[in-house]
């Protein structure tokens, strides 16, 4: 169970980075990447993946 | 609902406000006043030391957003440390970089703390007259507090002389205005479009706060709410703030009114309307929907409408997230992170001082030229019209007219020739030969100005300008603007005394909207 982040359509704006309850999301190679060992897609945190929440860019984020 | 509670949502429409120019009542002002009439506040962005409280003055004198004075001789630089945003704008579109194209929320580079630290120091080293230090994105300042805190934290350790200011969506407001006060930052500008969500909605859709994304009207109510509560906080704590407005016509332009009353009423010190910038191209909801900008005389009007209530600022160059240089100049170009790092970089207080205090005696000249036209000038004002002027700084009239990539508008009657706006045009002038196919985007952009006062201007371009009925002028090349203005004016008046000429009014002039298309 993890998210990830289509790199073709991420802005590098790094909104998400500050928002992850799991420090699982950090940049490389000018976008930014989600450890899929740390994601749990926000359960026991937030109601919603805080990620996908933030972002500017519909369907950036997904499900991997 | 009563007729009267009712009254908040029935706005007057845009044609009333063009037709009587004035149509809102004077609220009663605190502080600074309105003198009445020409629409001219006497206080903020066109005012001068007699119009405000020393503290004040010595707070916004050399701020070249906050006194239109001041932007003829100072120069300001935004450094994109904030990428991040908390809430998304139908105008809005981070995605879209283009480096010819200027409008905020734009960028090239983004920089950590310490890029944007360098970056400073070497602008200021290079450009002595730089004394402002903004934050205004390309996300939301407040979004990103650790970047824009330690970015302040570094500035006010190794260049205690520039001043710093950052601009913000107001969300996260509230709670960081301690924070703000601790890095003496004193100029703040908040981005407030509407106080009503109903009007928000079609703004705003969707804002994250408190680990959920708002939409709709819940999300416009939550964003409203924060912003004047914000702004009240930093009003309490002496903090000088300038509202932005985005006026989007047929969703807020009345609307405008209100907000302009509510954040007068909240203490706020410039409220600046600018523009809706909405290309397709650009990427944005409103781009792509066909949302137009306003005219240069619809704006004009709302601008018009709310100069009885919180100071208008008329001088905005909508900049990007990291212009450099004077407003309406962008030199972000020269300060690359390439570039900086081959520079050195010696950071001379003094050699800063020595350089501001002749900038000083300039703008002080510019000053007396000022009063000492407007005091020479006959006291009846039958007439009032605009000119476009070209201008480079320093209250001149030094720009060849195929230089110039702006003009600045005046509003000029017997009495007073008054800063009302600008005008971005393409450069008509491309090495040495002018572009002909330019010339009609510039007659659109200044054909509500009965003159355009330059240093010089080609045969071509002078013929084309009186074909469309706008007087091409260098009778006062390198004079201070408003005593330029104020003797064409008088010079106007003596030729239909004379019979020679008779005075017609202008139509509308078009705002430009897209990317440069000619390099600047």
């Amino acid at each position: 169970m993890a998210l990830k982040i289509v790199s073709s359509m991420c802005t590098a704006c790094s909104a998400c980075e500050a928002e992850c309850p799991n420090v699982a999301i950090r940049e490389k190679g000018g976008t930014y990447i989600i450890d899929p060992k740390k994601c749990t897609e926000c359960e026991g945190h937030f109601d919603a993946p805080q990620c996908i929440a933030v972002c500017p860019v519909p369907g950036c984020i997904k499900k991997a | 609902m009563s007729a009267s509670a009712k009254s908040s949502s029935t706005y007057i429409s845009l044609d009333s406000l063009l037709k009587s120019g004035r149509a809102q009542s004077e609220p009663s002002s605190s502080g600074c006043s309105s003198s009445g009439g020409s629409g001219k506040s006497s206080c903020g962005s066109a005012a001068g030391p007699d119009d405000m409280p020393a503290h004040i003055w010595e707070k916004v004198k050399n701020h070249p957003c906050y006194s239109e004075e001041a932007h003829h001789h100072y120069a300001r630089m935004h450094v994109a440390v904030a990428p991040a945003c908390n809430i998304q704008c139908n105008y809005c579109n981070r995605k879209y970089d283009c480096s010819n194209e200027s409008r905020p929320g734009v960028v090239s580079q983004k920089l950590t703390p310490e890029q944007a630290v360098k970056k400073v120091l070497a602008v200021a080293s290079a450009i002595p007259q730089m004394t402002v230090l903004g934050i205004a994105g390309p996300g939301d300042a407040l979004a990103n507090p650790a970047k824009t805190f330690k970015t302040f934290q570094l500035l006010q350790e190794q260049a205690p002389d520039i001043k710093l200011c950052l601009s913000t969506n107001g969300l996260a407001l509230p709670e960081m205005v301690d924070e703000i006060a601790k890095y003496n930052v004193d100029h703040v500008t908040i981005t407030i479009n509407m106080i009503d969500p109903e009007v928000g909605e079609r703004i705003y859709p969707w804002i994250f706060y408190q680990h959920k994304r708002w939409t709709g009207r819940d999300a416009a109510k939550i964003l409203t709410e924060r912003q004047l509560e914000g702004l009240e906080k930093l009003s309490a704590k002496g903090i000088l703030t300038k509202i932005n407005s985005v006026l989007i016509p047929g969703v807020n332009d009345e609307h405008l009114l209100e907000v302009n009353r509510a954040v007068k009423a909240r203490g706020a010190f410039l409220h600046n309307i600018m523009p809706l910038i909405s290309e397709a191209e650009h990427g944005t909801y409103f781009g792509l929907n066909g949302q137009r900008g306003p005219s240069a005389q619809e704006l004009k009007a709302v601008q018009d409408a709310c100069a009885g209530g919180a100071n208008l600022m008329r001088h905005c160059r909508q900049c990007r997230a990291d212009a450099v240089g004077l407003l309406g100049e962008d030199r972000s170009d020269e300060f690359t992170l390439d570039k900086i790092e081959q520079m050195e970089v010696v950071y001379d207080l003094d050699k800063r001082r020595e350089y501001q205090q002749s900038v000083e005696r300039e703008r002080q000249a510019q000053h007396a030229a000022k009063l000492e036209a407007v005091a020479a000038a006959p006291a009846d004002e039958d007439i009032k019209l605009l000119l476009a002027v070209a201008t480079q700084g320093q209250g001149r009239v030094n720009q060849h007219f195929g230089h110039a990539t702006e003009f600045q508008i005046y509003e000029v009657s017997g009495r007073e020739a008054v800063f009302v706006g600008h005008r971005r045009v393409d450069l008509y002038c491309q090495g040495g030969y002018g572009e002909d196919e330019q010339l009609p985007s510039i007659v659109n952009a200044i054909n509500d100005c009965h003159a355009v006062l330059v240093a010089k201007i080609g045969a071509c371009p002078r013929d084309e300008l009186l074909a469309a009925g706008i007087e091409p002028v260098d009778a006062y090349a390198h004079e201070f603007i408003e005593k330029a203005a104020l003797s064409w004016f008088a010079d106007y008046r003596a030729r239909i005394a004379r019979g020679e000429i008779s005075h017609q009014p202008r139509g509308d002039a078009r705002i430009r909207q897209g990317a440069y298309t000619a390099a600047a």
